[in-house]
């Protein structure tokens, strides 16, 4: 049942990639073979439960043994303006005797119900793992029973982990909502600036710094997918004039489905960055205007536009005498790595290299003119080389997600998480102040020198630094006073040190 | 170099201070045998008694000598000697520590006279017990002080001013009051590894350690030995840990020539490196793989947790070698001193403190300065501006008497910089706030223009 819908999904007209194809590659499906012994990254169960978490006000049950779940839940830093049931943690917790027995669902029923009687929540998700498609459980059954016999939606997803990747998973997570959830609401307001926003996670409520922005335009963000998201803005999203698509590889098919089914107009864009930002305001307005918005949002558009840029380039040059000349390796993928970067070169910062994994042809290609040099651009490192690299100091920070944080910091690298554990709001103008800020405060921490002076001691335990009674001098050696600093000579040593690079020679500190 | 202010204010809102002759009868609760006595009205022992047993959770022996108005005009002589006497037979003790207060200091009196006459003329009745005096009036100074004074004086009256051998593995150490009881047994094992014999004074490790000792003991139990005192001059090296110990340092040196390194913190990896290479060239012995593989962890330590401090605004109240200690501590995991109070200005190690500005103050004049800090740090008494500001309370230096076991958190060497980095870190993180819409709006952030990012200015320090 399954397969054909991968199948479906890997063929997405909506792809540039794809396109690009010929038909015999298009069959073998986007996502390339795992490497047993070699692969790394999530599963198609993860790829889902992270799209559709974040929907705030439901109740996410995993249909699993515990792994699933007990080894994941409440790992991720979207947040919520107000329901807070989606960080409880759901699952049917199978046990041996539940696979054997074929109680999974039942168990799965009583769950439903359960959460039902307990929460109310306005619709549940429920997620099949490798272990419920493997014994075969009828996931949409017992959904659908559900569903009517407690008049709570409970919608079906198909998220087996050996299906694919974390990516795939994405693309599950929309067939769900396509299939169960968006158009099943009709909401009584519906205006001709509506909008939809796929693919905007709300990490550290980041997408607070840019509502506010759509806001004064009287741009109505109807639904944010899934981004402290409420189940029926989803459920009426199908009722939005546009769609802007920020994380792109993740939910186009389902940009592409709703622009099909409900002839509504999507783009791919990005709040990381400034130009990127204003990019994104821009096609907003226009595909509002073009579907018969007032054609005066343009102009108040590139007003706030003009506003905005010139308050946070006034707000980023205060940096440039202090980052100017400081090499920021970008290990981080997609859309982000343009306009960050851009923005990042404008204050005087050297990018050193810059991941295009997830870039798109056009990324790469402005990516490409933009550092003027194709080999600071890679696919991906070996964790290996990318310590190595670190190590000789080749950048003085790195900005990644957490997977790659302790390479950096076990060879005494300033690192700044700009992935999804983050805790910090990178997103629209001022996200990128406060990013800039991020990445002043992480390079000049003073552990740094401290860290990377060399030990004092040798491996056999030997003193090799600086001296502080004298070597040899104390056992017989005749009694005497000795020559102390004074404190007040002792200082100005400290001020120098602070934020100056400083061996572990200059212990007269006390 | 920070400023020194002194507070011109006439009200002293909240108090930061403990008094002298507390920090006088803390360091001798840390010898052996010990009964400290404040030679005072009965109200000076009492407050500072309820102060040590809701820090330490402890019987505290400390007596008074009981000042009475007629004693107050006609002169306390008697009472003192009344009381000696009175200790002496009912709890024999190795060391009666006599602590001054403002009262019979500024009635003023001779007391160390005094206490010439009543050895001379109770010598039998005394005999097999030292009697020390500390002049600790609590119109000057503070807890650092007081401490400091009853080291000098301990090292002044019971030390053997002729020192018949040097014992080369013999050193002595002089912590500050500032240290715990952990802190203490860190340095201890430090020491030993490098098979040293370390002389610590005073030693509260030994005493307010809270032990169960299965009698009731009338005294100190546990601490330095009065013996250790008297041979003190034996030792071939002196470590002072904190500036106020250099007094006492210098007094070592100068009754028994014993020479002397200071160590104004033993807090952070580089402090500490110092202090591990100065065993290292007094034992001749390489540095143990143990005490390595902790360095190893601390430098993991300010790795992983410099996350938790770049950029946080740190405002400290604390007697000035604490306040030294924590500032340089603070600054050096890449988080700001906004605030600095202390107790008392005639501290050199102040102008060292990096901050712009050390005040001398109270709790009322800290909770002013503190306004926009992410992090107080002072002791229990913070806790009202703590409330008040909605501002997290790390407890540091004395009195802690609304947490269980502040004596036993190490935060020198090694693992307590390794442990301070995770205790502060923790507290950071169990106070994060969820983001909100409002919070985090550019626009109305713009009209709060004081909660806007502003723009970096290069620091002054």
């Amino acid at each position: 049942m399954l397969s054909p819908k991968v199948q479906a999904l890997f063929d997405e007209p909506g792809c540039d990639k794809n396109r690009e194809k010929d038909e015999k590659t298009r069959k073998k499906g986007c996502s390339k073979p795992l490497t047993p012994g070699a692969a790394a990254g999530g599963c198609a169960f993860d790829g889902a439960k992270i799209v559709l978490q974040p929907i705030t006000d439901v109740a996410h049950l995993v249909h699993a043994p515990l792994a699933c779940e007990g080894n994941s839940w409440d790992n991720r830093g979207a947040a919520s303006s107000g329901p807070m049931l989606w960080r409880t943690s759901f699952t049917t917790d199978l046990t041996e005797l539940d696979v054997v027995m074929g109680q999974g669902e039942r168990k799965l029923y009583k769950a439903i119900r359960q959460i039902v009687e307990e929460h109310a929540p306005p619709a549940i998700f429920v997620y099949a793992t490798c272990v419920t498609a493997l014994i075969g459980d009828d996931l949409d059954a017992v959904c659908k029973h559900a569903t009517e016999k407690f008049g709570t939606p409970v919608i079906p997803v198909h998220s087996a982990g050996f299906v694919g990747s974390k990516n795939l998973g994405n693309k599950l997570a929309g067939e769900a909502l396509i299939d169960h959830v968006i158009g099943t609401h009709e909401p009584d307001d519906v205006g001709l600036t509506d909008i939809v926003i796929l693919g905007e996670f709300n990490l550290a409520g980041e997408f607070w710094m840019v509502k506010p922005l759509l806001d004064e335009l009287g741009i109505r963000v109807r639904a944010c997918i899934p981004g402290d998201a409420r189940y029926l803005d989803v459920a009426s999203a199908h009722t939005a004039r546009a769609t802007m698509m920020v994380c792109s590889t993740a939910l186009i098919a389902l940009a592409r489905k709703m622009e099909e089914r409900w002839g509504i107009p999507y783009f791919e864009g990005s709040f990381y960055g400034i130009a990127d930002t204003s990019e994104a305001l821009r096609r907003i307005a226009e595909l509002l205007v073009a579907r018969g918005a007032d054609a005066e949002l343009i102009d108040r558009t590139e007003a706030l536009i003009a506003r905005e840029e010139a308050i946070v380039w006034a707000k980023l040059e205060a940096f440039r005498t202090r980052l100017a000349g400081k090499r920021v390796l970008l290990n981080t993928g997609g859309v982000k790595s343009w306009s960050v970067a851009s923005a990042l070169m404008e204050i005087g910062i050297e990018i050193v290299g810059t991941s295009v994994k997830k870039s798109t042809e056009e990324d790469k290609e402005r990516i490409k003119a933009l550092l003027e040099d194709e080999h600071k651009m890679f696919e991906g490192m070996a964790p290996r080389d990318l310590y190595a690299l670190l190590e000789r100091h080749d950048a003085d920070i790195m900005l990644s997600g957490g997977r790659t944080q302790f390479i950096a910091l076990k060879a005494r690298m300033p690192w700044l998480d700009i992935n999804q554990e983050r805790h910090h709001p990178y997103a629209g103008y001022d996200g990128m102040v406060e990013l800039v800020t991020q990445i002043d405060i992480a390079i000049r921490n003073p552990i740094w020198a401290e860290v990377n002076a060399p030990s004092p001691f040798a491996d056999d335990g030997t003193v090799i630094g600086e001296t502080v009674i004298g070597r040899g001098r104390s056992v017989g050696a005749p009694a005497r006073r000795p020559a102390e600093p004074a404190a007040e000579e002792a200082a100005p040593a400290y001020i120098h040190k602070k934020f100056a690079a400083s061996g572990s020679g200059d212990a007269d500190d006390c | 170099m920070a400023h020194v202010l002194h507070s011109e204010q006439a009200a002293s809102t909240n108090p930061l201070k403990s008094s002298q002759p507390l920090g006088a009868a803390f360091a001798f609760l840390g010898v052996d045998g010990c009964v400290p006595l404040f030679h005072g009205s009965q109200g000076c022992t009492s407050f500072a008694l309820v102060l040590f047993v809701r820090h330490f959770k402890e019987t505290i022996p400390l007596q008074t000598t009981a000042m009475d108005e007629v004693a107050t005009i006609m002169g306390g002589a008697d009472h003192l000697e009344e009381a000696i006497l009175n200790l002496k037979t009912r709890t024999r003790p190795k060391l009666i520590g006599v602590c001054t207060t403002a009262l019979v200091e500024t009635r003023g009196e001779d007391f160390a006279g005094d206490l010439a006459i009543i050895r001379a003329r109770r010598a039998e009745a005394l005999a097999g017990t030292e009697v020390v005096l500390a002049a600790t009036p609590d119109f000057d100074g503070s807890i650092e002080e007081g401490w400091s004074k009853a080291v000098v004086a301990m090292i002044d009256g019971i030390t053997a001013r002729v020192s018949p051998r040097r014992d080369p593995r013999r050193i002595a150490v002089l912590p500050g009051f500032d240290m715990t009881v952990a802190d203490v047994e860190e340095i201890r094992e430090t020491i030993e590894a490098f098979g040293l014999e370390p002389t610590i004074l005073p030693d509260v490790s030994g005493a307010l350690d809270g032990t169960v000792p299965g009698k009731w003991i009338p005294t100190t139990y546990g601490g330095t030995s009065v013996d250790d005192i008297r041979t003190l001059g034996e030792c071939v090296h002196c470590l002072a840990i904190g500036e106020n110990q250099r007094a006492a340092a210098e007094k070592l040196a100068e009754v028994a020539d014993v020479p002397y390194t200071l160590f104004a913190s033993l807090t952070g990896l580089k402090p500490f490196d110092r202090f591990v290479t100065a065993l290292s060239e007094l034992s001749g012995r390489p540095v143990p793989a143990k005490l390595r593989r902790r360095r190893s962890q601390l430098a993991d330590a300010l790795l992983d947790g410099h996350f938790h401090f770049g950029g946080k605004k740190i405002a400290i109240a604390a007697e000035p070698d604490l306040l030294h200690r924590l500032a340089t501590f603070f600054v050096g995991m890449g988080a700001e001193v906004t605030a600095a109070v202390t107790t008392t200005g005639s501290s050199s190690i102040l102008r060292q403190v990096p901050a712009d500005e050390v005040e001398v103050g109270d709790l009322g004049l800290f909770e002013k300065r503190a306004r926009g800090a992410d992090l107080l740090v002072t002791h229990s008494h913070g806790r009202q501006a703590s409330e008040r500001l909605g501002i997290p309370l790390f407890r540091v230096g004395f009195p802690i008497f609304d947490r269980l076991g502040p004596q036993h958190r190490c935060h020198v060497g090694y693992r307590g910089t390794r442990d301070l980095i995770f205790d502060v870190a923790n507290l950071f993180q169990s106070e994060i706030h969820e983001p909100t819409p409002e919070g985090l709006n550019p626009l109305a952030r713009r009209e709060r223009a004081h909660d806007s990012r502003p723009s970096p200015e290069p620091r002054r320090h």
